[in-house]
C-alpha cells in the first residue's frame, strides 16, 4: 500500500493546498500553506513515534513536496493542468510543428554555441536571457488563455514550446558558469 | 489545536524522564560533541578542559589505538599509522582515493567491495572504522558529562555529501553503537545555532569552509521554518588545501625535491599550518625548515590562497543562482568552519556579499551547537512546534541508460523527503531481468558520476521487447539517504531487488564488526536488542490504543476494528512473555502491517483537518 498513490487518486495538488485549480496560483498562500503542512507532517515531527508513522510521514511529505514543486514551476504547473484534463503533456509526448519557432530555437542554440567569440560574451548572454524570458512569459500568457478556453490542442503545443524555453534558459545559465570558470 | 493531534510527540509513560541527546560535528580536522544544558547548547570538554577532539587516530602494533591530541603527537614520528582527515575518504572508492595522490600519506589496500582500507601496524582499517573510533570517544565524553547512556545523536555532514558519504557516516555511528536521530547538514546546523529565525522572512547564506570541505547553503528563514533553497560546494576543498599551497611554496623556497618522503611531507605541512595560523593576527611570520630560514608575509599568503578562495566564491554565486536570487537579496551571511578564521576569507566573503559576515559564535563549535539544539527536539525533550528544517538533496540522482548516459530522476536542490518514479522498458524479447545502476552527480556520462549501487530486477514475465513496464521508484528520506524500489507494472508482479552499496558496508559486515568489537559482548547485544524491541512494542501498543479510541470507530468498519484489537492483544502477550528479540520483532512487524491502512487513513484525515484548520486561521487573520 502506498499512501501517495492513495492520496493522489482522491485529490489533486491544488486541493492539497486548498487552492482553486487553475493557472493562477497565489504564491504567498501556496508558500504559507506548504510550510504549515510541512510543520505538521515532516518526519522530524514523528521522531519519537514508531516506524509505520515515520514511513507514512515520509511518504506524505514526499507528496507534499512534489505537489509544491509542481505548482510553483510554470512549466510543471502547465503540464499538470493538462494532465488533469487527461492530456498527456509529459516530456516528448508532443513536438511542435511550428517551423518558424523551431528555426528560431536553432538560431538561439547556435548563438549560444558561438558565445565565446563575442567581445563581451556576458553582455550578449544577458541580452539573450532577457529575450528568452520575455518570450517564455508570453507563452505562459498564451497557455493561460488557451487553458481557460479549453483549447487543449493549442495549449499542448504551447507547453511543448515552453519546454524549449525552459531548457534554453537552463543552458544560458550553464554557459555563463562555464565562462566564469575559465 | 486539532491539526497537531498526530504529530504531538511524547505522552510517554514517564513524561518527565529527560533523555540524553547530543549533537556531534564529525569534522575533517577536529570533531566536537555538544548538548543542551539548562536551555543553552554548549560543547562538552574532556578532562583537560579541551573542547576540540582532533580527528586523528593512531594505531599501535598491538591494535589498541589512541585518539585526538595524544594521537596527533605521532603525526610526524609515525605518519603511516597516524590517520587524520579520514572524512575525505568516507564513502569513497579506491580509485577516488588514488586520485588524491600524495595528499594523504597512507598505504591503501582494496577489500572485495572496492572500499579502500588503510594499512596500519594494527592491520587493515576502513575509514568508517576510524570515524567510529572518533564517534565512540565523543559519545563516551558525553555520557560522562550528562551522567547516563545516550538516547541518540544528531550527526552533521557537509551539505555537499553524496549518498555514499552520508551512508558511510551513518554506518560509522552504528558501528560506534550510537543511535542516529538525524544526519544534519552542517550549514543548516550553523543557521540554527545563530537562531536567526526571529525575523519574519530573511535569506541567509552560510559559508562553511572546514579543513577538507567547502559548503555554501542559501536558506530562507520564515517563522521557525529553515528552508534550504540551494546548496553547493566542493567536497574536496578546505583549509588543508591552504596548508598544501603554503607547504609547496616553502618546498620551492627551500629547494627540496618534488617527491618527498612521508616524514618530510608532514614537516612541511605542519610548518605551513602553523604559519597560516600565526598570520591570522600577524603581518609576517618567520619560517624555519631544516637549515632554511625565511619569512612569509600576509600578502604573500593571500596571493597563494586567493585562487582557492575565488573557487569558493564562484560556487557561492552558483548556489545563489540556483536559488533564483541575486546577491543583494541576501540578508545575512554566516561564517562557519575553522578556515574562515583566515582574515582573507572574511574579507573576500564580505566583499562578495557586500555585508559584514556573522562570525561571533566560535566557527569551530557552531555546527555542533546547532546539532545539539536539533537533537533536543528530535529526542522529544523539547516540543519543536515552531522549528522545522527543510533540507534539499545536493546532487542529482539518476540511473544509467543505454549508451552509458545518465537519466536524472531527482534533480539537485529538490526538497527532501522526496519520491519520484520513472518507467523503463525491456530491450529484448523475453527479457526476464534488468540491471539497474544507480548514480549520483551532474555530469552527463555515467562514468563521470558517482556509482551508488547496482541492482538486479529479476522475475520479469517474458514479453516482447518494449511491452514490460518497469517502474523504478527513488525515495530519499529526511537524512538524504536513498532507497530504490523496482516493480513490473503490467503483470503486477512485485520483483525483489538486491542492493549492494558500491563503497559501503553491508548489514552483515556491520553486524560482524559490532560483534567483534570488544565493547559489545554477545549477551549484552541480545539484552540490548530485546530491550529495544520491548520499547518499540510498548510504543506501538500505546499509540495504537490511543488511535483506536480516537478515530477507530470513525475510520474502520467493525471487522477491521476487531482485527486490530486481536492483533494488539497478541502483541501484548508476546511482549510480556518472549525473551527472544527476533520473535518480538516479527510480531511488531506483523501488527505494523495490519495497522498500516488505518494509519494511512488517519494521516489522510488529518491532512484534511490540517487544511480545514488552516483555512479557519486564514479567515481569522482576515477578520
Amino acid at each position: 500500500m502506498d499512501l501517495s498513490t492513495q492520496l493522489l487518486t482522491k485529490e489533486n495538488f491544488f486541493q492539497l493546498f486548498s487552492l482553486p485549480p487553475g493557472w493562477t496560483v497565489d504564491r504567498e498562500l501556496l508558500d504559507s500553506r506548504y510550510r504549515k503542512l510541512q510543520q505538521t507532517f515532516h518526519p522530524d515531527r514523528f521522531s519519537t513515534k514508531g516506524d509505520v508513522d515515520k514511513r507514512l510521514a515520509m511518504q506524505t511529505t514526499s507528496l507534499i513536496n512534489q505537489a509544491y514543486d509542481t505548482l510553483k514551476s510554470p512549466l510543471k504547473r502547465a503540464q499538470y493542468l493538462l494532465e488533469l484534463e487527461h492530456v498527456d503533456a509529459s516530456q516528448e509526448s508532443h513536438i511542435t510543428s511550428d517551423s518558424h519557432f523551431l528555426m528560431q530555437q536553432i538560431e538561439f542554440r547556435e548563438a549560444l554555441g558561438d558565445i565565446g567569440d563575442n567581445a563581451d560574451p556576458f553582455k550578449t548572454l544577458d541580452t539573450m536571457r532577457t529575450d528568452a524570458q520575455r518570450q517564455y512569459l508570453q507563452l505562459q500568457n498564451d497557455f493561460q488563455a488557451q487553458h481557460l478556453a479549453a483549447d487543449y490542442t493549442n495549449a499542448l503545443d504551447t507547453v511543448a514550446k515552453m519546454q524549449f524555453f525552459a531548457k534554453l534558459l537552463d543552458e544560458i545559465e550553464l554557459r555563463e558558469e562555464d565562462l566564469e570558470d575559465l | 489545536m486539532a491539526l497537531l493531534q498526530i504529530s504531538e510527540p511524547g505522552q510517554s509513560p514517564q513524561p518527565h524522564q529527560r533523555k540524553h541527546a547530543v549533537g556531534i560535528d564529525l569534522g575533517t580536522t577536529n570533531s566536537l560533541v555538544a548538548a543542551v544544558r539548562s536551555g543553552t547548547p554548549e560543547t562538552l570538554a574532556d578532562e583537560q578542559g579541551r573542547h576540540l577532539l582532533p580527528s586523528v587516530v593512531h594505531y599501535y602494533k598491538d591494535g589498541v589505538s589512541c585518539m585526538g591530541y595524544e594521537a596527533a603527537e605521532h603525526n610526524v614520528s609515525d605518519p603511516l599509522n597516524t590517520l587524520s582527515s579520514v572524512k575525505r575518504l568516507m564513502g569513497r572508492g579506491l580509485s577516488d582515493v588514488k586520485s588524491f595522490g600524495d595528499q594523504l600519506p597512507y598505504e591503501f589496500a582494496a577489500d572485495d567491495g572496492g572500499m579502500p582500507k588503510i594499512v596500519t601496524a594494527a592491520g587493515l582499517v576502513s575509514p568508517i572504522q576510524v570515524s567510529a573510533e572518533i564517534l565512540r570517544k565523543l559519545a563516551g565524553r558525553a555520557e560522562i558529562a550528562l551522567g547516563g547512556m545516550l538516547d541518540g545523536a544528531v550527526i552533521t555532514v557537509p551539505a555537499y555529501f553524496d549518498d555514499a558519504q552520508r551512508q558511510a557516516t551513518k554506518d560509522a555511528a552504528t558501528l560506534a553503537g550510537i543511535k542516529v536521530l538525524r544526519l544534519l547538514n552542517e550549514p543548516t546546523a550553523a543557521a540554527i545555532a545563530y537562531g536567526l529565525d526571529q525575523r519574519e522572512d530573511s535569506v541567509v547564506a552560510v559559508y562553511d569552509l572546514g579543513g577538507g570541505t567547502f559548503d555554501i547553503s542559501i536558506l530562507r528563514l520564515s517563522r521557525g521554518v529553515f528552508e534550504v533553497l540551494s546548496t553547493g560546494g566542493d567536497s574536496a576543498l578546505g583549509g588543508d588545501d591552504f596548508d598544501r599551497v603554503i607547504a609547496e611554496w616553502i618546498r620551492q623556497q627551500v629547494g627540496m625535491a618534488e617527491s618527498l618522503n612521508p616524514v618530510e611531507q608532514r614537516i612541511l605541512l605542519e610548518t605551513a599550518k602553523s604559519a597560516k595560523e600565526e598570520l591570522t593576527d600577524q603581518d609576517a611570520v618567520k619560517i624555519e625548515v631544516l637549515d632554511w630560514r625565511g619569512v612569509l608575509t600576509r600578502d604573500q599568503l593571500n596571493s597563494l590562497i586567493d585562487p582557492l578562495i575565488d573557487k569558493t566564491l564562484r560556487a557561492a554565486k552558483k548556489s545563489l543562482r540556483d536559488a533564483g536570487l541575486n546577491t543583494d537579496q541576501v540578508d545575512e551571511v554566516i561564517l562557519v568552519g575553522g578556515s574562515t578564521r583566515t582574515p582573507r576569507v572574511h574579507e573576500k566573503v564580505g566583499q562578495q556579499f557586500d555585508r559584514r559576515p556573522h562570525s561571533d559564535i566560535d566557527p569551530d563549535r557552531v555546527v555542533a551547537m546547532g546539532a545539539a539544539l536539533q537533537a533536543e527536539v528530535l529526542v522529544g525533550n523539547k516540543s519543536g512546534d515552531d522549528m522545522l528544517l527543510l533540507d534539499v538533496i545536493p546532487l542529482s540522482l539518476g540511473l544509467e541508460t543505454m549508451g552509458g548516459l545518465i537519466e536524472k530522476i531527482i534533480h539537485r536542490n529538490t526538497t527532501i523527503p522526496v519520491s519520484r518514479a520513472q518507467e523503463f522498458t525491456t530491450f529484448k524479447d523475453g527479457q526476464t531481468a534488468m540491471a539497474i545502476h544507480i548514480l549520483q552527480g551532474e555530469r552527463e556520462l555515467a562514468a563521470d558520476c558517482r556509482s551508488l549501487a547496482r541492482f538486479e530486477l529479476r522475475d520479469i514475465p517474458p514479453m516482447v521487447a518494449g511491452a514490460a513496464k518497469i517502474r523504478v521508484t527513488y525515495q530519499v528520506d529526511a537524512d538524504g539517504l536513498l532507497s530504490v524500489n523496482a516493480r513490473e507494472v503490467v503483470s503486477g508482479a512485485e520483483s525483489h531487488i538486491e542492493v549492494k552499496p558500491s563503497y559501503g558496508l553491508d548489514e552483515n559486515e556491520i553486524t560482524n564488526m559490532l560483534q567483534d568489537s570488544f565493547s559489545y559482548a554477545k549477551d549484552d547485544m541480545k539484552a540490548r536488542a530485546l530491550r529495544e524491541q520491548q520499547v518499540e512494542a510498548d510504543r506501538m501498543i500505546e499509540d495504537l490504543n490511543a488511535a483506536l479510541q480516537k478515530d477507530g470507530r470513525a475510520l474502520l468498519d467493525d471487522a477491521e476494528y476487531h482485527c486490530l484489537e486481536v492483533a494488539l492483544k497478541a502483541l501484548q502477550e508476546v511482549r510480556d512473555s518472549s525473551t527472544e528479540h527476533r520473535i518480538l520483532a516479527r510480531q511488531i512487524e506483523s501488527v505494523g502491517k495490519i495497522s498500516e491502512e488505518f494509519a494511512a487513513r488517519r494521516m489522510d484525515a488529518s491532512i484534511k483537518s490540517a487544511l480545514a484548520g488552516q483555512s479557519l486561521d486564514d479567515v481569522e487573520n482576515n477578520l
